[in-house]
């Protein structure tokens, strides 16, 4: 019953620049996968029983689906804006809930134990005051107005400035973060996370960037968003219970959470519930 | 002195670390290792046709293991990270230094097995990794009754430093460290060190700072 719900959604499933013809093993909600270039040149995913999977390409990646997906992935339409860097961060394997994943990128509050002198300092701990909703007609999650003292906000920055974000969660296992962007004034960097899940408690994350940047090479790029991330896996590797309480007597959350609060009471809502725990033990 | 580094490999951290403790300024030059495979890629092949990382160039000198450059970095700006004070000490700090390939055949592959989705038998993987950590916990409970803190000496030496990042970053490999109360000393020892720096996955002691102080007359 707990997979119903999440199985006609779309999950990431590798890298489309590295889809060879010999194809790779991975899994999908505990369902063995192929993924392949196929004659024509197209993506091919296969189930475990050999049938053919939804499939296509988009935001540097592979998609698919065990179910029928009701709706084509969701849009990102800076993605396709002209002088944009996309950026293949590649896959870093967690030994967690893919909802947990998901979560722990939407929380500010730890940037400066976790993500010390990168996206965070003590003593400016405080998270302020920022909007948090779920909209109705899209159906997504956001969170905006959210503000940070960063001490290297960028790497042409000099000293700490406080950095503006919104959050925005259109799928349950992806979340897009919009970050001001120095260098284009009006726009937003734009950095994802899509989270493919293997199980109810490992997922394989793949982040994924699309920033006005045409000054730092792509290699630097790339190690910043892993040095960001492989911070926060040893963390999201010791949390407990393993996977997500979505029981609200499981935990007391502070104003600092909202987004989480919201996130959680989304999946709730939908039956959203692979790695989630539904009743507190 | 030019690194050429990947920001999650803990062979290069062991170079950056020691740099950073010796007071050596490195030139840093990305590989992207991961997703890239940069490493593999034909101009790293022709200065290390063992197509590792990491690899340090100082003018004509070209190196491509980790021990050889913490011996390098020390010998040059630090003699005494060396510990060749005694016999018995440099012939330790050899031990160890070349103890420290079994920590990365065995940790660091599972580490690369259970985070970049490398191939490998992750069961013996792990087997091997447990064996040489159990030899190391022995190694350091033998220092400790001789009185001395780290794994040749009283002081760290650059076989401290060869050791330090794999068996950090076991648990990324899924491999406990639970079990060994005197390596979580030394690696707690190593980490207060002065100058000392992190890597992702390896947090530095945020309880170092200083604790705040009662003012005076509060009851």
């Amino acid at each position: 019953m707990t997979r119903n719900a999440m199985i006609d959604e779309w999950y990431p499933v590798g890298l489309a620049s590295q889809l060879d013809a010999h194809g790779r093993g991975t899994a999908l909600m505990g369902e063995p996968i192929e993924v392949r270039c196929g004659e024509d040149g197209t993506a091919k995913v296969t189930g475990g029983n050999g049938r053919v999977l939804p499939t296509c390409i988009r935001y540097g990646h592979v998609w698919s689906s065990l179910g029928d997906p009701k709706k084509p992935l969701f849009a990102i339409p800076e993605a396709d804006q002209p002088g944009r860097r996309l950026v293949d961060v590649g896959v870093v394997r967690v030994r967690c809930s893919p909802l947990r994943a998901v979560e722990n990128f939407l929380d500010i509050a730890h940037f400066p134990f976790v993500h010390t002198d990168i996206l965070g300092s003590e003593p400016h701990t405080e998270v302020q005051n920022y909007k948090v909703e779920i909209r109705e007609d899209e159906d997504e999650v956001w969170a905006t107005q959210v503000k940070f003292y960063q001490p290297q906000a960028a790497k042409s920055a000099e000293g700490g400035i406080t950095t503006e974000y919104m959050y925005r969660v259109p799928a349950p296992t992806c979340s897009i973060l919009y970050k001001t962007c120095p260098p284009h004034p009006g726009e937003w960097d734009v950095i994802t996370l899509f989270v493919q899940p293997l199980a109810e408690d490992l997922c394989d994350v793949w982040p994924w960037m699309a920033l006005f940047d045409d000054e730092t090479p792509m290699t630097d790029l790339i190690h910043f968003q892993q040095t960001i991330f492989v911070q926060d896996r040893s963390i999201l590797e010791n949390q407990i219970p393993r996977l997500l309480p979505l029981d609200p007597g499981m935990e007391i959350p502070t104003r600092a959470d909202l987004t989480s609060v919201a996130y959680r009471r989304w999946l709730k809502r939908h039956g959203y519930t692979y790695g989630a725990q539904l009743v507190a033990q | 002195m030019k690194l050429y580094d990947y920001v999650l490999s803990p062979s290069c951290y062991k170079v950056r670390l020691m740099a950073a403790l010796a007071g050596v300024k490195l030139s840093i030059r990305p590989v992207d290792f991961h997703p890239g495979a940069e490493h593999r890629g034909p101009e790293l092949m022709a200065l290390n046709p063992a197509g590792s990382i990491p690899i340090l160039e100082d003018g004509d000198l070209v190196l491509t293991e980790s021990s050889a450059m913490l011996v390098y970095l020390a010998t040059k700006a630090a003699p005494q990270w060396l510990g060749n004070d005694t016999a018995v000490q440099a012939a330790r700090v050899q031990q160890w230094l070349s103890f420290s390939h079994r920590l990365t055949a065995s940790l660091g592959a599972a580490r690369l097995h259970e985070m970049l989705l490398r191939p490998g038998n992750i069961d013996a993987l792990k087997g091997q990794g447990t064996a040489a950590l159990r030899e190391l916990e022995a190694g350091l409970v033998e220092q400790s009754i001789r009185g001395q803190r780290f794994l040749a000496s009283d002081r760290p030496t650059v076989a401290d430093i060869a050791c330090f990042p794999y068996v950090a970053l076991a648990p990324d490999g899924e491999v406990s460290l639970d079990p060994y109360p005197t390596i979580r000393l030394w690696s707690r020892a190593i980490r207060g060190l002065d100058g000392f720096i992190e890597m992702p996955g390896i947090h530095r002691l945020h309880e170092l700072k200083p604790e705040p102080v009662p003012e005076v007359g509060e009851a």
